[in-house]
C-alpha cells in the first residue's frame, strides 16, 4: 500500500497568514536516497513550507505523506523522532557543552534519570566515525569550528535516524575545503537512502549536489526538475519570474589615486593579522577573499579600531590616521558594514528612523536634543537613494526582507560620508534579485569616489564587481591580483597558501 | 620574541583565572599576620560549620545562577523555616513556648514541614520564571517579601507577641551542633551534612537528565527547546529543589544559632550568590561546578570569620563583602570576553 517511490510526499500545502497567503498549493515530492534542492527568493515560501513539515506552523490545506504514511507533527521534536531532522542556518546549540551532551540533548540515554555516560560517548564515537567526522565526542561546543559545528548537528540528524533531512544554508560560512567535505557526508547519507532536502542560494553548489529541484516563488510550487536539465541562467530566471540576464551589473567605475596604505598591520591579539599591507584606490572596489579563519573580518576590524593592533600605520590621504575606537574611525571617513547583520548591524526592534540616525547621532543632537525634522529628511534620503521598499519610515526593520535591511545600513553608514567602506559580506543571506541591487550600489559608491573593501566569501561574487582581489591566507596577504585576470582556483590556491 | 610574548599571554591568562583566588589568599595571609592565632583547629572547625548552611544555601541557588537566573529570596526562605522549625521543637519544660501544648515532636516532622514550605516557595518561584515567563531576579524579589512577611506574622502572636524562638529541644541541638570526634579532633555533624547535600547535588548536576537539561537550559534555552527539552518541567524541578534545599538550611541554621528572630537570613542570599560567582558560577548561565560552589563558600566565610577575628567593625565588613561581589564578577566577565 505504502509508496515507497517517495520518503516525502507533501501535496497542496495551503498557508494562510492574516493578509497572505504564505504558501498556495505547494507540490514538495523527495525521493529516497536523492538530494533535493529547493529554491526561491527570500520570502517565496521555502521556510514556511519547512516549518508545516516540522509542526511548527499546522497547514490549513494539503496533505504530508512520510513514506507514504500520513503525518502530523506538532512539534519539531516529534518530527525528529520520526526521522524527520534539520540542520539551521543559524546553528542552536548549547556552546558550553561538549558534543555528545548537544546530540543527545532532550534525549539523554540512561535509566531513571540517571544519565550512562558510557552510552552517550560511544554512539557518538559510532557516528561520527561513520561519518568521517574528525571530533571527540568530549570536546567543548565553544571549541569547534562552524563547520565542525554544522558536521555535529548533521551527526545529531543521523543519530535520529533521520529518513529526511533538511539542511538549510549549510555552506553559507563554510570554505571550499569544508564544503566538500560537507558534500562528501550528503552523499554519504544520499547512499544510505535518506531523502535530503537541500536548501541554498548558491547556483553552482545546487548544480553540483542535487538530483532534483523545486522552484518556488511568492509561495507557489513553480516546478521540479532533474538538475542535470537545468542552468544557472534557467534556475534564476524560474525564481524571479523574469529573464535575468546579468548577475552582475556592468561595472563602471574607474580607480583613480590611492588614497587608503595599509602599511604592515599586526594584530595586538595573535591569533589575528600579520604583517598586512595594501593600498586602495579612490573609486576602486578591492575584495577580500580567503577562507574562514583567515582573518578577513579581523582585518576590517583592525582599520577600522575595533580590533587593536601591535605594529603597522594606516595613512589616508598620504597622512597617518589613527583609529583607536569606532567613532574615531567614523570621524576620519571610515564605515564598516558588519558581517552578522541581525547581531550587529541592525537595531530589529526599532524603526527604520532610528537604524538609520543611530551611526550619527551627533549630526542630529543640538545640546543633546536631537533634531527629529533633519533625521526624518534623512530617513527619507536613505529609502529613496537605497531604493528601500517599505511602507513607511516608522516600520520596525526586523520587518524588512533581509536585502532592504543591508541597504537601510548601508544608507546609514553614507550619512556618515565615508571615504572609505568596508563591507563584510554584505550579500549574505541576501536573494538574487536584491544581491544584483547590492552591487549595483557598491558600483555606485566606487564611481562617486570611495574606496571600497568587500570581504565576501562568494568567490563569483568578488570576480563580479571588484577591480582587484586581495586573498588572505591564515593571517597574511597570499597574493593580490586584478579581478580579471584571476580564476576562482588561482584564490584557492593563494588561499591554502601559509595553512 | 614570540615565546616571549606567549609566556606574557599566558602569564596574563593565569592572573586573570586565579586573579580572585591570589586576592582571598593574600586576606588569609593578612588575617595570620594580624593575628597569629588565626590558624587555629578550632577556628577552622568554626568556619567549616558556619559555612554549612550557607554552603547549603549557595548549592541551591546555584543551580538557578547556572539556569541564568538568580534568588533574591533564598535568605528569607531560609528565614522562615528556620522559625517554624525552632517553634515545633522548643524544649518542652519551657513556660514561654509557642506551641506550650506542643509535646516533643520526632525530628523528622520539622525538618519536613522545613522543606515542604521550602519546596512550596521554589516552585512558586519556577512557577513564575517557567511558566510566567517573570525574570527571577523580579519574583524572588516578591517571594523574598513574602517570605518575610510571613515569618513576621507568624511569630508576632498575642500573647508573648515577636519575640526570638529559643531554649530550643536538646535531641534538635544535639543533631545539629554534635560533632564526631576522632581523636584530638572534632568534626561538626554539619559538615557531614553540607557534605552529603554537596555529593547529592553533584550527581544530580553532572550524572542525571535533570542536571544536564538545566546546563543545556542554561546555556541555550532556545536549542534545549527545539531538541524536545521540557522547559518548564526542569526549570520548575530545579528551583523546587532549590527549595528543599532552602528549608533544610533554615532546619538546621535555628539550630546552629541557637534562637531565631525574623532577622535569621536576612541577606544570606547575598553570601549565597556571592559564594557561587567567586566559585566560578557565571551569570551568563550554564556555567559552573559543584566544587567551585564550595570553594566559593568557604572562602567566603574564611574572609567573614577573619574580618570579625581581627575585630573589624561590621559596617566595614559589608563594605569589604560588597567589593568582593563586584571584583568577583568583573573578572568572571572578563574569562569570557573575547580580546580583540
Amino acid at each position: 500500500m505504502a509508496d515507497t517511490k517517495y520518503v516525502l510526499q507533501m501535496t497542496d500545502i495551503c498557508k494562510e497568514f492574516p493578509g497572505v497567503k504564505a504558501l498556495d498549493n505547494v507540490q514538495l515530492k523527495v525521493r529516497p536516497g536523492t538530494v533535493h534542492a529547493l529554491m526561491g527568493e527570500n520570502g517565496a515560501g521555502k521556510s514556511t513550507l519547512m516549518k508545516c513539515l516540522f509542526g511548527v506552523y499546522i497547514e490549513d490545506g494539503g496533505e504530508i505523506l512520510i513514506e507514504g504514511k500520513k503525518s502530523k507533527f506538532s512539534n519539531p521534536k516529534q518530527a525528529m523522532d520520526n526521522g524527520v531532522a534539520m540542520v539551521h542556518q543559524e546553528l542552536n546549540q548549547v556552546l558550553q557543552r561538549n558534543v555528545m551532551d548537544n546530540i543527545w540533548l532532550g534525549r539523554y540515554p540512561g535509566n531513571a534519570g540517571v544519565v550512562s555516560e558510557k552510552i552517550m560517548y560511544e554512539e557518538t564515537k559510532k557516528i561520527l566515525d561513520e561519518l568521517e567526522i574528525d571530533v571527540n565526542p568530549k570536546a567543548k561546543m565553544a571549541k569547534l569550528s562552524v563547520s565542525q559545528r554544522q558536521m555535529v548537528e548533521i551527526a545529531k540528524a543521523v543519530s535520529y535516524n533521520a529518513k529526511i533531512l533538511v539542511l538549510d544554508e549549510p555552506t553559507s560560512s563554510l570554505t571550499n575545503e569544508e564544503v566538500n567535505h560537507l558534500f562528501k557526508i550528503i552523499n554519504k547519507l544520499r547512499d544510505k537512502g535518506c531523502g535530503i532536502i537541500y536548501i541554498s542560494h548558491k547556483m553552482e553548489e545546487i548544480l553540483q549536489i542535487s538530483d532534483d529541484v523545486t522552484i518556488m516563488r511568492d509561495g507557489k510550487w513553480i516546478d521540479t526538475i532533474p538538475a542535470k536539465d537545468l542552468t544557472t541562467d534557467k534556475i534564476i530566471k524560474l525564481m524571479v519570474g523574469r529573464d535575468l540576464t546579468n548577475r552582475f551589473p556592468p561595472k563602471t567605475n574607474k580607480p583613480k589615486d590611492v588614497i587608503l596604505e595599509v602599511k604592515n598591520l599586526t594584530g595586538a591579539y595573535q591569533p589575528s593579522i600579520r604583517e598586512v599591507s595594501f593600498e586602495l584606490r579612490k573609486g576602486e572596489i578591492l575584495g577580500i577573499a580567503g577562507l574562514v579563519g583567515s582573518k578577513r573580518t579581523e582585518l576590517l576590524e583592525t582599520i577600522f579600531g575595533i580590533a587593536k593592533h601591535s605594529e603597522g600605520e594606516i595613512n589616508l590621504h598620504g597622512k597617518k590616521v589613527i583609529n583607536s575606537d569606532s567613532r574615531k574611525a567614523i570621524k576620519n571617513g571610515f564605515a564598516l558594514l558588519t558581517e552578522e547583520r541581525r547581531a550587529t548591524g541592525i537595531f530589529g526592534q526599532l524603526d527604520i528612523k532610528f537604524n538609520t540616525m543611530i551611526a550619527n547621532i551627533d549630526r542630529y543632537s543640538k545640546f543633546g536634543v536631537l533634531d527629529n525634522k533633519k533625521i526624518i529628511e534623512d530617513t527619507k534620503w536613505t529609502i529613496n537613494s537605497m531604493k528601500v521598499k517599505t511602507p513607511s519610515q516608522k516600520t520596525l526593520i526586523r520587518s524588512l526582507s533581509g536585502g532592504n535591511q543591508q541597504k537601510v545600513i548601508i544608507g546609514r553608514w553614507l550619512l556618515t560620508n565615508p571615504e572609505i567602506l568596508l563591507l563584510d559580506e554584505p550579500t549574505r543571506g541576501i536573494d538574487v534579485g536584491a544581491k544584483y541591487e547590492i552591487y549595483q550600489l557598491i558600483i555606485d559608491l566606487a564611481n562617486k569616489g570611495k574606496g571600497v573593501i568587500v570581504v565576501s566569501s562568494e568567490m563569483p561574487e568578488l570576480l563580479g564587481i571588484c577591480d582587484r582581489i586581495l586573498v588572505m591566507s591564515n593571517g597574511k596577504v597570499a597574493g593580490i591580483g586584478d579581478a580579471d585576470k584571476l580564476s576562482q582556483e588561482d584564490i584557492m590556491t593563494m588561499a591554502a597558501k601559509y595553512i | 620574541m614570540n615565546k616571549v610574548k606567549f609566556n606574557k599571554e599566558s602569564l596574563q591568562n593565569f592572573l586573570l583565572n586565579y586573579a580572585l583566588y591570589i586576592v582571598l589568599f593574600i586576606m588569609i595571609v593578612f588575617f595570620v599576620i594580624k593575628e597569629p592565632g588565626f590558624l587555629s583547629l578550632k577556628n577552622f572547625t568554626n568556619i567549616l560549620s558556619q559555612a554549612s548552611t550557607r554552603g547549603i544555601l549557595a548549592l541551591g541557588v546555584a543551580g538557578l545562577i547556572v539556569l541564568q537566573g538568580t534568588d533574591l529570596s533564598a535568605g528569607r526562605i531560609l528565614g522562615f523555616t528556620a522559625i517554624v522549625s525552632a517553634s515545633l521543637l522548643q524544649s518542652t519544660t519551657y513556660a514561654a513556648r509557642m506551641y506550650p501544648n506542643l509535646k516533643a515532636l520526632p525530628l523528622i516532622v520539622p525538618l519536613f514541614v522545613a522543606i515542604v514550605i521550602g519546596g512550596i516557595f521554589g516552585a512558586i518561584n519556577g512557577f513564575g520564571v517557567a511558566k510566567l515567563k517573570v525574570h527571577a531576579f523580579i519574583i524572588t524579589l516578591g517571594t523574598q517579601l513574602i517570605a518575610y512577611g510571613a515569618s513576621c506574622l507568624y511569630i508576632d502572636r498575642p500573647p508573648l507577641g515577636a519575640q526570638p524562638v529559643a531554649n530550643l529541644d536538646e535531641r534538635y541541638t544535639a543533631f545539629v551542633n554534635g560533632y564526631l570526634r576522632l581523636g584530638s579532633i572534632e568534626i561538626p555533624y554539619l559538615v557531614f551534612y553540607l557534605a552529603i547535600v554537596a555529593a547529592i547535588m553533584w550527581f544530580v548536576w553532572n550524572k542525571t537528565k535533570l542536571g544536564k537539561n538545566m546546563f543545556a537550559i542554561g546555556g541555550n534555552p532556545e536549542a534545549a527547546a527545539v531538541s524536545g527539552v521540557n522547559l518548564v518541567k526542569n526549570i520548575m524541578f530545579i528551583f523546587i529543589i532549590s527549595g528543599v534545599l532552602y528549608g533544610l538550611a533554615g532546619f538546621l541554621e535555628a539550630a546552629r544559632a541557637g534562637s531565631t528572630t525574623t532577622s535569621t537570613g536576612f541577606n544570606y542570599e547575598l553570601d549565597a550568590i556571592s559564594a557561587c560567582v567567586v566559585g566560578g558560577v557565571s551569570f551568563t548561565g550554564g556555567i559552573g561546578t559543584i566544587p567551585g560552589v564550595l570553594i566559593g563558600t568557604v572562602l567566603l566565610q574564611v574572609i567573614n570569620y577573619g574580618l570579625n577575628f581581627i575585630g573589624v567593625n561590621a559596617y566595614w565588613q559589608y563594605i569589604i563583602r560588597g567589593l568582593i561581589i563586584i571584583v568577583a564578577v568583573s573578572l568572571d566577565v572578563r574569562k569570557y570576553i573575547a580580546k580583540k
